[in-house]
């Protein structure tokens, strides 16, 4: 690469040709403002619509002020970004975005983590000189996100997101001029478009425009009422990230203390949805075993690849954009499912507890399970299988309000039954670990003989399409992984144009797995922190004694106790669904 | 939202309409023009079959139709109405003559008169600078119209 | 078959709008009657420029041109000048100032200071028709350059000529040329912009109407200079006779070979299709424009990269007005230095106005760069109309500004224009007399930018809401004189800081009113009065017991009776009613109703 030299305010800087100015002054420690752009380099994910025109700088020989975010760097190039015209400019941009938002920031739920806020502040704005029309939209309040378009900046991240990269196309860019904002067509509602509550619109918006639906009121009113028997579940990527929160680094787990602190909240039972993740394997894993056997015995009315059905955004993306090809997914539950329908009914038996007196909490580190929670096949008479679920955001918020010092909480362990897991359970939360634990127990069962290495190091990493052949002791399974919607179309694609290879895919919706989940502490695109969270999953993993979820104990127990065996009709009845062509 | 159904000739003539452009992304805006001439408008339905045959997001269709003044939602009225507001009209008073519409017809910009009869719209400049402030009604155009004509123009047509 | 003379009809939008249509079926109905067909041709022109007169009727050879021509005159015309050869002077043109008819249409005022290269053949020929074309130099340029020039030497000429952008940049056209001809591709594309969108401009539908060949014949030019095969015109679907008859024009190019594969057995192709806006003034902007094509919202993006280097389809692309197409075959066949021997130092050539407004003659017109403005509005444009004093002329549309009395003299050119606080535009130019109130202008043009802005960056989105709310206030008499700091302040940030040209240039009409017009806007605030008697909020009407002689006209025009009175005595009006629709003062022949 070239390298060019330019001086950006006092600072003679050397960069490489193609950089932009904004990047080149990061890179030197100059931080220019922005509110539009969004650079998440890990991921490939770049939002450059220039458009909110704050990270103007000035060139010298340029009329007009520069977007710093699109303008390149060249050789001998002199920019102020911060000389008196440019933050007037600067100054004047902010205060004509802030003509048109509202000013209720004491009860906005981005308070704090508002970049509006933030730069509102930094630049001291104290009063808005501009009166006038502002826009008024409708709020929206959907399981699972919140949307108040009343807040947005049109910064058109979330378009990126919902687009670009996950290419569901439920958000757009509508209407023109003061009137243009982001909604789904004909400005319907999220839950009438073909939204699938992945929530990395959630994940990237600046401001409080979209929002996650906190359920911790409703959780506190349930831990306060002494009629209820509250009990908990914890997703797999949960433990990785919400040490974040807390000063912890990215890639800490923080599996002891969150048990700990859970308990310290008030639950009933600290349990864990890895013990359900356990049990979905050995669902999903005979399903798949017996499609693949029937296949390669010649029966023509299974179709291959079997698809991973764990993820609720993933299901809602089929749902809505693949109906012709229903019959491919796993009938599989998603884990937080199974451990519903496990807790209020074996469980419930065994304690001697009303169903109705029983609140299953899950915590989840995506917004879809909120929504998939009040999914009506995931409930019995109106009563559902798992009550709602919390993000580990709002989990977070909930352990700093109770006046919970985290950081030294002693750990704890789980309670049981449902608490117990194995380490295949608990890399579910990485892309490629469903594959991987799935992988553990299907050549075991599948081959009759113990399995040499369990590390199946070619499924890892966050490579956005990934592709492995595994000897099944002659049998060549060929398996395939995606994560982020956009690379799970491309799989499906594939499927429907007959060309597709694979025996197995599994689908993350999320880019990263579960570990980016839109319900999860922003990780800003920094891909270092995704990697450090699933390497605490590895990690985790590798430090417990049982490795395969058919070797959880509890499991083993729950079959022989409640539903004899895999894929028997209890279990069918229970832990397995059907899927609905929700095409527009 | 009342739901409408489109006459499955019509829906027809629609796929027939995507099929000629190859189904392709980049012939949308033609694409809406000729559904706008088929149906009149472009309701709801209309932009999800587009959507569908074209394989694009339905809100990515309707964030187009939403952009481009040309294009409508709404059923225009048996006698649309538009009043040149280019700038030449403008300076010879073509805002009273909106006005007056809007006062007689008793509806604003962009609607329809309850018995569908008139709809009012401005536009901007029909290219009749000469004979400004222009009306233009359907394809009739009236020119050099002052406030007293509005009345007499929408007798013509009631 | 040969004709003795034709009967050239204007067959523009303007004069189709006034029956042109059915004169000239009328016409042809009659000269069969009199068995005349066979020797008498009736011909739809494009439009002759001067709509004020329409529809405008011409006979060949003589030159005579009839003016406000009614369908009914048309037997007259016939029986008269073309059978008996004597001149119906009642439909003659009268100068206004001496009243005396005038035949030939080159000793009109109106057409004596233009120059015509870019409106050339309209109004002279069939424009539906490809050999009336051909007969006036049509497609010998074409064959020009594909036979004896390289494309380098067409880019050189017209970089020569000084030929710059007519659609409001006036980037020098040669060098976008060579911009776009550097970049290596298996793929370039030219595009005609043909989106007018300026209120009140009309130059590029009269070229297109008038004289499609041209735009055909230069973007053929255009693509082979550049390496393109693939010509798109991005035409207002607002236009249907321009669409229609660019239609024929491809189709007829196609049929002579002059269009399509191998033309002139060069081994050059080139094919055209028409692309339709739908009905967005910003897609104007090149690169909006590009996203149009392809099927997006047309919202612009941020220059480098220019369409140069990637444009439709991430193609190599060179997008140029038509009226900048339509000046390069002329260029071509006359030479650069006959072009650049015309107009100024920076601006060669001439320049098509739509001349609208308050003014006489109404129309458009063509004139050679440095043309002063007084020149234009008084000796072309006839003066103000109704003996009314001049105010200030608004050029540029709504990037452009308001210029005065003291402006008049400025040869007209890119960088004078500039200079004095406006810009050349695509080609509006509007005439405003005393009676218009430059505060309410400037809120005109706001409105239309509000209107049209693509919402994509924050000032042009919410800044410019901003400046035309700021100029309600004003126009109500709520305005405060820190009202006038902001709108100052707010312009120069709008004009630093928003993303396309449009943005950067939408508060020019704010700020030139401001500085030309001071006094009228401090009247608003500080006075709440509108001088011009303009602002509704700020005034009302009076009827003068003196002057009224009790005739009834203002009380039965009164769209909402609030005019009353006994016959033979004073009216007055009742302001509660009053909707200040202004029918009563236009009605009044005594002068005796006033706006305080």
């Amino acid at each position: 690469m070239e390298k060019i030299s330019l001086q950006i305010d006092q600072h003679q800087i050397e960069t490489e040709r193609g950089t932009t100015i904004i990047e080149a002054a990061r890179k030197s420690g100059i931080e220019i403002p922005a509110l539009c752009y969004m650079n998440l380099e890990g991921m490939c994910i770049k939002n450059q619509p220039s458009s909110c025109r704050i990270c103007v700088v000035e060139v010298e020989g340029r009329r007009n002020l520069a977007p710093a975010c699109a303008t390149k760097c060249e050789n001998g190039m002199k920019v102020r970004t911060s000389s008196m015209r440019v933050l007037n400019a600067r100054k004047t941009v902010m205060e004509l975005i802030l003509s048109d938002h509202p000013h209720d920031c004491l009860i906005c739920a981005k308070s704090g983590s508002c970049q509006l806020q933030g730069l509102t502040n930094k630049l001291r704005i104290r009063e808005v000189p501009f009166e006038g029309e502002r826009n008024r939209f409708e709020k929206e309040v959907s399981p699972s996100i919140i949307r108040d378009m009343n807040k947005c900046i049109y910064c058109r991240r979330c378009e990126t997101m919902c687009n670009d990269v996950q290419t569901v196309g439920a958000l757009g860019a509508v209407n023109r001029g003061f009137d243009a904002t982001i909604s789904p067509a004909f400005g319907n509602k999220l839950s009438d478009s073909e939204c699938t509550f992945c929530g990395q619109c959630v994940a990237v918006c600046p401001v409080g425009a979209l929002t996650e639906n906190d359920y911790t009121n409703r959780l506190i009113d349930d831990l306060n009422n002494p009629r209820k028997t509250v009990i908990v579940q914890t997703a797999p990527a949960v433990r990785a990230a919400l040490g974040e929160e807390f000063g912890f680094a990215p890639g800490t787990s923080v599996t002891g203390k969150m048990a700990s602190a859970l308990r310290e909240l008030g639950f009933d039972k600290v349990f864990d949805t890895d013990f359900a993740a356990d049990l979905t394997i050995m669902e999903e894993g005979s399903e798949v075993l017996a499609r693949l056997n029937a296949f390669l015995s010649g029966d023509k009315s299974v179709k291959l690849p079997v698809l991973t059905s764990c993820c609720p955004a993933w299901v809602n993306f089929f749902e809505y954009q693949f109906p012709d090809m229903l019959d491919i997914p796993s009938t599989a539950r998603s884990p937080q499912q199974m451990f519903g329908a496990i807790a209020k009914t074996w469980w419930t038996e065994k304690m001697g507890i009303k169903r109705e007196d029983l609140t299953v909490v899950s915590i989840m580190p995506c917004l879809a399970k909120k929504y998939e929670c009040g999914r009506e096949e995931f409930s019995e008479n109106g009563n559902p299988d798992v009550d709602y679920s919390i993000s580990t955001r709002e989990l977070a918020g909930l352990i700093k309000r109770a006046n919970i010092d985290f950081r030294s909480l002693p750990d704890s362990d789980f309670d049981n039954p449902l608490g117990e897991s194995t380490g295949a359970s608990v890399i579910f939360g990485a892309t490629g670990g469903v594959m991987e634990a799935a992988l553990r127990t299907a050549y075991e069962l599948h081959t009759g003989m113990p399995l040499a290495k369990l590390d199946f190091e070619e499924v890892r990493g966050l490579q956005g399409i990934k592709r492995a052949v595994v000897d099944m002791n002659g049998f060549e399974l060929k398996v395939g992984i995606a994560h982020g919607l956009g690379n799970a179309r491309k799989l499906l694609n594939e499927i429907r144009r007959g060309e597709s290879v694979y025996h197995v895919i599994e689908i993350m919706a999320c880019p990263g797995g579960c570990i980016g989940g839109g319900g999860q502490p922003l990780h800003r695109g920094n891909s270092a922190v995704l990697k450090a969270r699933s390497n605490a999953l590895y990690e985790e993993d590798r430090s417990k004694p049982l490795r395969k979820s058919h070797e959880n104990p509890y499991i083993i127990k729950l079959y022989e106790d409640f539903l004899g065996k895999p894929l028997s009709e209890k279990a069918h009845h229970l832990l397995h669904t059907h899927y609905f062509n929700k095409s527009k | 939202m009342p739901e409408i159904k489109l006459p499955q000739n019509k829906v027809d003539q629609l796929l027939a309409i995507c099929k000629e452009h190859g189904n392709q992304e980049g012939e949308l805006i033609n694409i809406l023009h000729k559904a706008q001439q088929l149906f009149g408008y472009l309701p709801d339905k209309v932009q999800c079959i587009v959507a569908k045959e074209l394989g694009i997001p339905v809100s990515k269709v309707y964030g187009v139709v939403s952009f481009y003044s040309f294009f409508t939602m709404k059923p225009k009225g048996e006698h649309p109405i538009s009043v040149c507001m280019g700038t030449a009209c403008y300076v010879r008073g073509s805002e009273r003559i909106l006005d007056e519409f809007k006062r007689l017809l008793n509806i604003n910009i962009g609607e329809t008169t309850p018995d569908g009869k008139f709809s009012l719209d401005s536009l901007r400049c029909v290219g009749a600078c000469g004979l400004a402030p222009v009306v233009l009604v359907g394809e009739k155009v009236y020119g050099r119209v002052t406030p007293a004509d509005v009345e007499r123009i929408i007798k013509e047509f009631e | 078959m040969s004709y003795n003379m034709h009967i050239l009809v204007c067959g523009g939008t303007g004069c189709q709008a006034s029956s042109s249509k059915t004169i000239i079926s009328r016409m042809n109905e009659y000269l069969k009657e009199k068995n005349l067909d066979k020797e008498v041709q009736v011909i739809a022109t494009g439009c002759f420029g001067f709509c004020e007169q329409g529809p405008i009727v011409k006979i060949m050879p003589d030159n005579t041109f009839y003016t406000q021509v009614k369908p009914d005159d048309t037997e007259e015309i016939i029986n008269e000048h073309i059978i008996k050869g004597r001149k119906v002077s009642r439909l003659l043109y009268k100068e206004p100032e001496h009243h005396n008819p005038v035949s030939d249409s080159k000793h009109i005022e109106f057409y004596k200071k233009q120059l015509r290269i870019a409106l050339r053949n309209c109004g002279f020929i069939d424009p539906e028709n490809i050999e009336e074309y051909i007969a006036r130099e049509g497609y010998t340029a074409l064959a020009k350059c594909l036979t004896e020039m390289t494309p380098q030497e067409v880019i050189n000429e017209i970089k020569l000529s000084g030929l710059r952008g007519r659609g409001g940049g006036g980037f020098p056209t040669g060098l976008k040329w060579e911009f776009a001809s550097k970049y290596v591709a298996d793929q370039k594309f030219v595009v005609c912009n043909a989106d007018e969108g300026d209120p009140g401009a009309f130059m590029d539908r009269s070229i297109m109407e008038g004289d499609p060949h041209s735009i055909v014949e230069a973007m053929a030019i255009c693509g082979y200079s550049i390496g393109a095969n693939k010509g798109l015109v991005y035409i207002r679907a607002e236009y249907p006779l321009a669409i229609k008859r660019l239609r024929i024009a491809i189709k007829q190019a196609e049929d002579y070979g002059l269009l399509g594969e191998n033309i002139f057995g060069t081994g050059f192709g080139f094919t055209i299709e028409i692309r339709y806006g739908a009905g967005a003034f910003v897609c104007g902007e090149e690169t909006a424009l590009i996203h149009s094509m392809e099927g997006h919202r047309g919202e612009p993006t941020t220059k480098p990269p220019f369409p140069a280097e990637s444009g439709y389809l991430n193609k190599p692309t060179n997008v140029n007005n038509v009226e900048t197409f339509a000046n390069v075959p002329v260029i071509l066949n006359k030479g650069a230095k006959w072009f650049a021997s015309i107009g100024t130092e920076g601006s060669k050539g001439t320049k098509v106005f739509a001349l609208a407004g308050k003014i006489n003659n109404v129309g458009l017109i063509e004139v050679p760069m440095g043309t002063t403005l007084r020149e234009v509005i008084y000796e072309i444009g006839g003066g103000i109309k109704n003996g009314k004093k001049f105010k200030a002329v608004q050029t540029g549309g709504p990037s452009g500004g308001c210029l005065t009395e003291t402006h008049l003299d400025t040869p007209i050119d890119f960088d004078n224009l500039i200079k004095v606080g406006s810009m050349m535009g695509s080609g509006g130019m509007i005439v405003m007399d005393e009676s218009d109130c430059m505060v309410a202008v400037a809120k005109f043009y706001l409105d239309f930018i509000v209107e049209e802005s693509c919402g994509k960056c924050t000032p042009c989105r919410v800044g410019n809401k901003r400046l035309y709310e700021i100029l309600s206030k004003i126009t109500e008499g709520k305005g405060t004189m820190e009202d006038l700091d902001n709108l100052r302040n707010l312009s120069h940030v709008i004009k630093d800081t928003a993303l396309c040209g449009l943005g950067q240039t939408s508060p020019n009409p704010i700020l030139s009113t401001i500085d030309n017009f001071y006094d009228e806007f401090v009247a608003h605030i500080r006075d709440h009065r509108c001088p011009a008697g303009k602002c509704k909020a700020l005034l009302t009407y009076h009827i003068d017991s003196q002057l009224c002689i009790g005739c009834t006209l203002c009380a039965r025009n009164c769209p909402t009776n609030a005019i009353a009175g006994e016959r033979k005595s004073p009216h007055f009006i009742d302001t509660e009613k009053c909707i200040k629709c202004g029918t009563c003062i236009d009605k009044c022949k005594f002068n005796a109703i006033s706006i305080r």
